[in-house]
């Protein structure tokens, strides 16, 4: 029996800022949904179960939060599943809700991810005081750091190249209304003057802390038709995962990340991702992950995908658009990031992206990873419905 | 049985919360002498207050006073109060419907002991002596005999709402490090640094875990490796880390110990962090008493060629 092809019909986030104080956490979370709700022209009773993912449990010390937002998501009577893969669990709830349609286990799906960063620990929560073992020295900067510099030698990428993907990525912030960061007078000078953090990272090329939530509602073939706006329609979804320290591992393109790729084209049939797919919303916290994910995800040969982000073809009105919301690196509330690219990639091929809408998105790619690059997830989204 | 390692590890957060505006003006109420519940839209009155509706979801505006006092709908006796708890002595835990709410609140009841305390019985709101606007604001209840009181009306604003409270988190936990690592910790005692090898893929694995991830079978073999080893990628550490006596900047180091299949992490010492590269080679500088290597120092040793360690960046 196939599938049941699945439609995202409603998509709503937050505004995303430093800190939401006017909002608590199931008014931040419910903002999302109720936007998503609105979007789709549905009511609460016409959502059959809600799939809810965040980062852990400590980051805002709220045990089991699914318990205490059921309310705000009109979640009386219906399953509420919780979904947990780190950084990546924005993706990986989005899909978890989308095998639930595609199963044809629930009609009608809500999925929301959050983080409201300002009231967490994640740095605390990240880097406990575990006994007999040496402290972390650096943070999570100072986790990924190393791994751009080995990019860095493997590929022979100019040390410019960061600061491009962050310039880039903070300019394009300014035409979503729901960023975190608008800064109207960047410059690419400013970017390559901030201070080094965890050189070669510099402060300009980091991710902010954001509070912030996003919601999409799922729907099969029946619910599509009766959308009031264009679905964008799933066309392939995948999860991998590997540990976070082997012997063997790569760093910088891990392989969980190109076979998640891998399935994805091969459920929707792309052949040669670069040429097949319009544009692509991918998790890039730290500015270097922008090449070293083009080339994790195929879009380029290995050592290659630097050029693409030097030749301005990753930008908005480039050959291949690269997070055209602005990113990670203008708006990070970690559960949410995720959820907020695959929504992103939705919104371009519904054609409601609005100022950062690339014009004719037809296939777009949205990307997520998490833990120590260890946690892949990743949809591929598009006009038309899966050709069956 | 031979000794166990383990040691404590206590994870405490101070978390803060914003509360949104019905338990702002909840909380509020409570600094004030006042207790407020919400009305649904079925028009029953919910306390504490939720701010969606649990039958409808709808979002709930509509701010109702009741009394301080209530009716006990169950209860259980704590024989031995935990830090932190309401009272010191022992004492019931009580679900008390206050009058004029449809739902029943959680809190300690003051009794003298568990035959003084039944499903019906009449409480009020003992508060405490100095209120900041939180649930502690309530100190707990105690019996009454009294009549109802009657809630003077109230709209639910305040003179300079509380919008945020702290909630204070904290879990003990003992630690074991396990054999793996208790082994790597007492070669480490003898100035060695000793891995696992993998008996299926001959990884060798530095710290040890007891098991290959890749395999997913255990690792038993003991392997010296190093003590030199090769810087494979690094950082620049130019931000003081909270509760990290090292001076700023330093460089995080991955380091493949000779005979090691991946690279530790340890800080690079004895040479400005700017002449530090990738292919320098390193080895372990002790200190007595130390657990671990302080750092790494250069050996002085030609850089090994990047082809020799590419393979474990």
């Amino acid at each position: 029996m196939s599938k049941e092809p699945v439609a995202v019909v409603g998509i709503g986030q937050s505004k995303h800022a430093a800190a939401r104080r006017d909002v608590s956490l199931a008014g931040l979370v419910r903002e999302a949904a109720q936007r998503a709700v609105d979007d789709a022209e549905l009511s609460w009773a016409d959502i059959d179960a809600v799939v809810i993912g965040k980062a852990p449990d400590f980051f805002e010390g709220v045990m089991m939060p699914e318990l205490y937002l059921a309310d705000a998501l009109g979640a009386v009577g219906k399953p509420v599943l919780r979904v947990h893969t780190a950084g990546s669990v924005g993706g990986s709830t989005a899909l978890v809700a989308a095998n639930l349609v595609a199963a044809r286990l629930h009609g009608t799906v809500l999925t929301v991810a959050f983080e409201k960063q300002s009231e967490s620990n994640a740095m605390w929560g990240l880097s406990l005081p575990i006994p007999f073992q040496q402290p972390l020295l650096a943070g999570a900067g100072g986790f990924f750091a190393p791994h751009v510099r080995a990019y860095m030698r493997r590929s022979g990428a100019p040390d410019t190249v960061g600061a491009l993907v962050a310039h880039k990525d903070r300019r394009n912030a300014l035409k979503n209304p729901y960023a975190h960061l608008h800064e109207h007078d960047i410059t690419l000078e400013k970017v390559m003057a901030a201070p080094m953090l965890w050189d070669p990272v510099r402060y300009s090329e980091t991710c902010p802390s954001s509070d912030g939530a996003c919601a999409m509602v799922l729907t099969d073939r029946a619910g599509a038709a009766r959308a009031p706006r264009p679905p964008a329609w799933l066309l392939g979804g995948a999860m991998r995962s590997e540990p976070t320290l082997f012997a063997g591992k790569d760093f910088v393109s891990p392989r969980a990340g190109r076979d998640c790729a891998a399935d994805v084209y091969r459920q929707a049939g792309i052949t040669d991702p670069r040429r097949d797919i319009d544009a692509v919303e991918m998790y890039v916290p730290f500015s270097w992950y922008e090449p070293m994910w083009l080339e994790n995800l195929g879009f380029a040969e290995e050592g290659e995908g630097w050029k693409l982000t030097e030749a301005g073809v990753t930008a908005l009105d480039g050959d291949l658009p690269v997070n055209m919301s602005g990113g990670v690196l203008s708006t990070n509330p970690i559960g949410a990031s995720g959820m907020l690219r695959f929504a992103e990639a939705a919104l371009q091929v519904r054609g409601q992206a609005g100022e950062h809408q690339v014009p004719g998105a037809r296939k777009v790619l949205g990307h997520a990873y998490g833990g120590g690059s260890q946690f892949f997830a990743m949809w591929l989204v598009g006009a038309e419905p899966p050709e069956r | 049985m031979p000794d166990v390692r383990k040691a404590p590890l206590v994870v405490e957060f101070p978390f803060t919360r914003s509360l949104g505006p019905v338990q702002r003006a909840f909380l509020t109420g409570l600094r004030e002498r006042v207790v407020l519940g919400v009305r649904t839209t079925a028009g029953r009155v919910l306390v504490p207050p939720a701010e969606y509706d649990p039958d409808t979801a709808e979002e709930l505006h509509d701010l109702v006073p009741v009394a301080a006092t209530g009716t006990v709908t169950t209860w259980a006796w704590n024989h031995a109060p935990r830090p932190g708890q309401p009272l010191t002595g022992p004492f019931a835990w009580a679900l008390v419907r206050l009058d004029g709410a449809d739902t029943a609140l959680l809190g300690a009841l003051d009794a003298p002991g568990p035959d003084a305390v039944r499903t019906g019985m009449r409480v009020r709101v003992r508060w405490a002596t100095e209120r900041t606007g939180a649930i502690t604001d309530i100190a707990c209840f105690e019996p009454y005999d009294g009549p109802p009181e009657q809630p003077a009306p109230h709209t639910g604003e305040f003179e300079n709402p509380v919008t945020g409270i702290v909630a204070h988190a904290r879990l003990d936990y003992t630690y074991t490090p396990g054999r793996a690592q208790s082994d790597h910790l007492d070669a480490l005692a003898e100035r060695k640094v000793v891995g696992e090898r993998c008996p299926r893929c001959h990884k060798v694995y530095v710290p040890p875990r007891g098991a290959c991830p890749t395999c997913g079978i255990a690792t038993t073999e003991h392997v010296e490796v190093g003590p030199r080893g090769t810087v494979t990628t690094f950082c620049v550490v130019n931000i003081k880390a909270r509760n990290l006596d090292i001076d700023v900047p330093y460089v995080y180091a991955h380091i493949a110990l000779d005979g090691a299949d991946l690279a530790l992490h340890a800080r690079i010492g004895g040479i400005p962090y700017d002449r530090v590269r990738m292919g320098l080679r390193v080895e372990p500088v002790w200190t007595e008493g130390a657990p671990h290597p302080d750092h790494y120092r250069p050996t002085g040793e030609p850089d090994a060629d990047y082809d020799t360690y590419k393979e474990l960046l």
